[in-house]
């Protein structure tokens, strides 16, 4: 496999367009937690009640189309390879939950990559969906269009008054987690996020890192969600989600200018010597490369580094994760491996720009 | 500081225990202290699993400091009659067994729900095509209802008129299905 492939493969099609704000936010996705009313969950269901719901999938939706999104492909967990599975993980296509539940656990993902549906995870059905830059209330109609094409061939669980019923009561009513992944440098920073962060929360809303729960913000990339999702519509928690992301978007810019300010020799400093170390290094842990390709990306957003494309940030995060390397090196790989052979991945990519 | 027990480690906590007034300084580290039993730590880092199965076992703060085995938490143990989970298994895992479990368990519901979404207990969003039945229209009649009164207060009585046609159309479509639902 040619570098030029293999990154073809880390970034997905839809991640190449530009949203709006895309100069902070990455991406913006919609997942709606569904169940089977007929079916016990996934959490007590047995194998064979959850074959039956597996083999139901790949005969109704596998190579199906719907609207934009051609040739739905139903995948089994099993019939992949931990490192593949991975892959997907580190792609953000399915979860890590799903890629352990190798028994029954399958996906149906878009060949763009745009929408997966996780099957047999907590829930019966997951449905994901992205769109570039931010994009939430796009989003939303397009995973409630694909909820309603889904649902022309299943009954799902619900209840009047308690809405979508999902087997863990945190996603009970809309089944709806909005998400939104920002890259805030300034604000990391200058230490202003963290006194952020608690207000952030008295709103309902929850800031993560990159790969979800408990995952630590590598390379200044954030997820700002839900957490509620009964007793406000999904247009009302979407329009929350939005205020909260376009005020961070405002502050992000405010301490980016004033960085600019104030210390533009020091910022500057700061941006060439990770260029450098991306450039030079022999051996780089994936920290390392998070937090030099969070300033890079800094600077080529703040107009100092011209010729390196804007998507490398989400790029080489992804290319450089653990799951991909291995991938690439089509083998497994010990992490000392994996780090001299991250540090040669991101010199080639660099130099592919020039 | 050196760890007073292990003599290798830098002491990082500093009790002062009184034992019949008398006063003692214990300077010890983290690996001592547990072994010693001065602190309990929990068994992994704190959750939010943990935090949320937490907030479920808000009504027996006795069942928690009790023996294993409590009698209350048998007395009136609920189950779901189709995947058999009980409510204290529910309580336990954090998760429901299937769509039936939210009838079974209703009683003691609203308060989890509550806690886990800032007071609300009543679903505001999308009604699903099928199953919905006639929802989606009862839900129009209301948004309908509401347009009328902000209207009427407003005194804008000539779009407040053609609300109140909708609202009669409607309503009209509403028994035409519940007539047709009965036959």
């Amino acid at each position: 496999m040619t570098l030029k492939d293999f990154m073809n493969e880390a970034i997905s099609p839809w991640m190449r367009e530009n949203g709006p704000d895309s100069d902070i936010v990455l991406s913006s996705r919609i997942r709606l937690a569904r169940n089977f009313a007929d079916a016990v969950f996934p959490t007590v269901a047995t194998e064979e009640e959850l074959e039956e719901i597996k083999a139901f999938f790949k005969s109704s939706y596998d190579q199906q189309s719907f609207d934009d999104y051609q040739d739905l492909e139903f995948i089994s967990i099993q019939d992949l390879s931990t490192i593949e599975r991975r892959v997907l993980v580190e792609k953000h296509l399915i979860s890590p939950l799903l890629a352990k539940n190798t028994q029954a656990g399958a996906t149906l993902i878009s060949s763009n990559e745009q929408v997966s549906v996780m099957v047999n995870e907590e829930d019966h059905i997951r449905i994901q969906l992205y769109y570039p830059g931010l994009q939430l209330a796009k989003a939303l109609k397009k995973a409630f269009a694909f909820d309603d094409w889904l649902e022309t061939k299943v009954n799902y669980a619900f209840d009047e008054t308690k809405g979508y019923l999902t087997s863990c009561p945190t996603n009970v009513g809309t089944g709806m987690r909005a998400s939104v992944m920002m890259h805030l440098p300034a604000l990391a920073l200058t230490k202003q996020l963290n006194r952020m962060i608690p207000a952030i929360n008295q709103l309902g809303l929850v800031v993560r890192g990159i790969y979800g729960e408990g995952s630590e913000a590598l390379g200044n990339l954030f997820q700002i969600s839900n957490q509620i999702t009964l007793g406000k519509s999904e247009e009302d928690i979407i329009s929350d989600l939005q205020g909260v992301v376009q005020q961070l978007i405002e502050h992000e810019r405010h301490a980016r200018e004033r960085l600019m300010q104030q210390s533009p020799t020091k910022l500057a400093d700061r941006i060439y010597r990770s260029l450098g170390v991306l450039e030079y290094s022999r051996i780089m842990e994936s920290k390392e490369a998070a937090n030099c390709l969070s300033d890079v990306r800094l600077g080529i957003d703040l107009d100092m580094i011209k010729n390196i494309s804007c998507t490398i940030l989400h790029e080489l995060m992804v290319l450089t994760q653990p799951g991909f390397l291995q991938h690439y090196a089509q083998k497994a790989l010990t992490a000392n491996e994996r780090d001299v052979l991250r540090a040669t991945l991101i010199r080639e990519r660099l130099q592919l720009e020039k | 500081m050196e760890c007073q027990e292990c003599h290798k480690r830098p002491a990082t906590i500093h009790l002062t225990q009184v034992i019949h007034g008398k006063k003692m300084q214990i300077n010890v580290c983290e690996e001592c202290a547990k072994l010693k039993g001065y602190f309990t730590y929990p068994e992994e880092a704190y959750t939010l699993h943990n935090l949320l199965t937490g907030l479920f076992n808000f009504d027996s703060p006795k069942m928690e400091s009790g023996t294993n085995n409590t009698p209350i938490q048998h007395r009136n143990d609920l189950q779901c009659p189709t995947c058999e989970l009980t409510f204290s298994q529910f309580k336990r895992s954090g998760k429901f067994g299937c769509a039936t479990c939210y009838d079974a368990f209703s009683s003691q519901l609203d308060p989890i729900l509550r806690r886990v979404h800032s007071g609300n207990t009543k679903h505001a969003g999308k009604i699903p095509k099928r199953k919905g039945g006639n929802l989606h229209l009862k839900k129009q009649m209301e948004d309908y209802r509401n347009q009328l009164k902000t209207l009427i207060e407003e005194e804008a009585f000539e779009q407040a008129a053609k609300v109140r046609d909708q609202i009669k159309a409607l309503d009209a479509q509403i028994r035409e299905e519940e007539a047709g639902d009965d036959k």
